[in-house]
């Protein structure tokens, strides 16, 4: 395959940065995305011109590094899947394919398409933890009895893998999906009640300081969620803050 | 209103509050308006009473006002710092791969709705108050039904544009109305958006919210028509 690339690059965050275009060729359908990506900068390296700087680590859609808009969506066309999953067999030959950062005031652009998402990590410290003696008289936490339907929903509220795809589906570049994620897990657990309040209170106040956009229920971020995260979670974590605020 | 402000959350319910109040009151017009269709003689004594009740007058109507203002201008606000929230847009974005039209531009059927607004207050709520309180008329419970028809009467441009904002209001009430619930959080079980719900609740919310967002507006939609069809 010979595919157009449209790629953004930018020096560093002051940059204004801009759309450079490259041609690709020999990509094979069953290379990854990034494996094309490999195939491109080492051909920008034989040049002697500057590599594409972009996450990567695991490439098994599990840490959530590789973060890519690619043609308009976050994570490519394809679903359940991050940027790593996408194997280039979803594109034809003679294909143009745009690729940019994620898009948030709060992801800003280090280089090219590597972004900051500290505002993630900001609001996991913010609430997203239980505090639980270590002191040795630990309780098993299998000890404690837990119905089958919270023990699923808070599983699958922990799938998040915190890759940002939501904010950047988003028309509205709002976390909400991510944050609710992280307060539900804990939320549906006995575990978690202790701190229910001040955890929800908290995260959503660092998430509105990190200057997200507010939630307008487009459904977005559910469908390009690489782990398929529900809505449910923003509304069971719109429940957690209206009932904490009436507690005060 | 610092306090409604004070975080996303509180923005949202603020908003989704206020247009369930909106919704409420969509419903009494058009029962009210329908009256216009089936028994002009009701429709008069409905106006009558509503034009001329302390309770409507003195309280409701003010309230109306403050939550079609609020709801207005909270959307104006939220869509504000949501374009702040994305300084730098994509230059590709396909939104129509993973959200509906309607979701994704409740700002821009809204607008059309405050502009249509507009037009309805120039048409009727100016000259009521006019009649009412600049001259001072006499009471004529009877005068209602002539003065609504003669808007539509062989007026094809004002019903057709009655016509076209209420498909906006429509638009904005499929997203608006299911939306609403979920914001003030509705337990719900979703699938690929709102759109795809699982089971329970959140079908009944879906089903009920989409039937009310066709029917109410397109039922408005009917009595326009009829008078302008009735009048030719």
């Amino acid at each position: 395959m010979k595919l157009k690339l449209k790629i953004w690059r930018q020096e560093d965050a002051q940059d204004q940065g801009g759309f450079q275009d490259y041609t690709v060729d020999g990509i094979d359908g069953d290379m990854s995305f990034l494996e094309m990506l490999d195939v491109l900068n080492n051909d920008l390296v034989n040049d002697g011109k500057e590599p594409v700087e972009f996450d990567h680590d695991c490439r098994e859609g599990i840490c959530g590094s590789c973060c890519l808009q690619i043609n308009g969506e976050p994570h490519g066309p394809d679903r359940l899947i991050t940027t790593c999953q996408l194997h280039m067999r979803k594109f034809n030959d003679g294909d143009e394919i745009v690729i940019e950062p994620f898009r948030a005031t709060a992801f800003p652009v280090i280089k090219d398409l590597v972004i900051d998402r500290s505002s993630f990590d900001r609001i996991q410290h913010a609430g997203g933890y239980i505090s639980v003696n270590t002191s040795g008289n630990t309780q098993d936490a299998n000890s404690i009895p837990i119905e089958k339907e919270k023990a699923d929903d808070s599983f699958y509220a922990a799938t998040c893998i915190g890759c940002g795809a939501c904010v950047a589906a988003c028309k509205n570049a709002s976390a909400m999906l991510f944050t609710s994620a992280k307060v539900s897990q804990l939320a549906l657990l006995p575990q978690g009640e202790i701190e229910a309040h001040d955890r929800v209170l908290n995260m959503v106040h660092q998430m509105d300081k990190e200057g997200f956009g507010n939630c307008t229920n487009t459904g977005a971020c559910e469908i390009e969620c690489p782990k398929g995260i529900s809505l449910e979670n923003i509304a069971r974590m719109n429940r957690e803050y209206l009932s904490a605020s009436v507690a005060g | 209103m610092a306090g409604i402000n004070k975080s996303t959350i509180a923005r949202k319910v603020a908003m989704a509050l206020s247009g369930l109040f909106l919704v409420l009151f969509l419903a009494q017009h058009l029962t009210i308006n329908f009256t216009t269709v089936v028994s002009p003689s009701t429709f008069n004594e409905l106006s009558h009473f509503m034009g001329t009740n302390f309770v409507v007058q003195a309280i409701l109507q003010p309230i109306l006002i403050a939550g079609v203002i609020f709801h207005f201008v909270m959307g104006f606000v939220l869509e504000i710092r949501n374009s702040k929230a994305r300084a730098v847009s994509y230059k590709k974005f396909n939104g129509a791969a993973n959200s509906t039209w309607m979701s994704r531009n409740m700002i821009i059927s809204g607008i059309v709705v405050l502009a249509f607004l507009g037009l309805h207050f120039y048409d009727f709520w100016i000259p009521e108050l006019v009649h009412k309180y600049v001259e001072s008329h006499p009471d004529d419970p009877y005068r209602y039904y002539d003065e609504t028809i003669a808007k539509f009467a062989g007026d094809p441009i004002r019903t057709g544009l009655y016509v076209f904002a209420f498909i906006f209001l429509m638009l904005h009430l499929l997203h608006g109305f299911a939306s609403s619930f979920q914001t003030l959080g509705a337990k719900n079980k979703y699938q690929k958006g709102l759109a795809g719900y699982k089971s329970g609740t959140s079908k009944l919310i879906r089903n009920l919210t989409t039937a009310y967002a066709i029917v109410v507006p397109m039922g408005f939609v009917f009595i326009a028509l009829y008078h302008y069809f009735n009048n030719l």
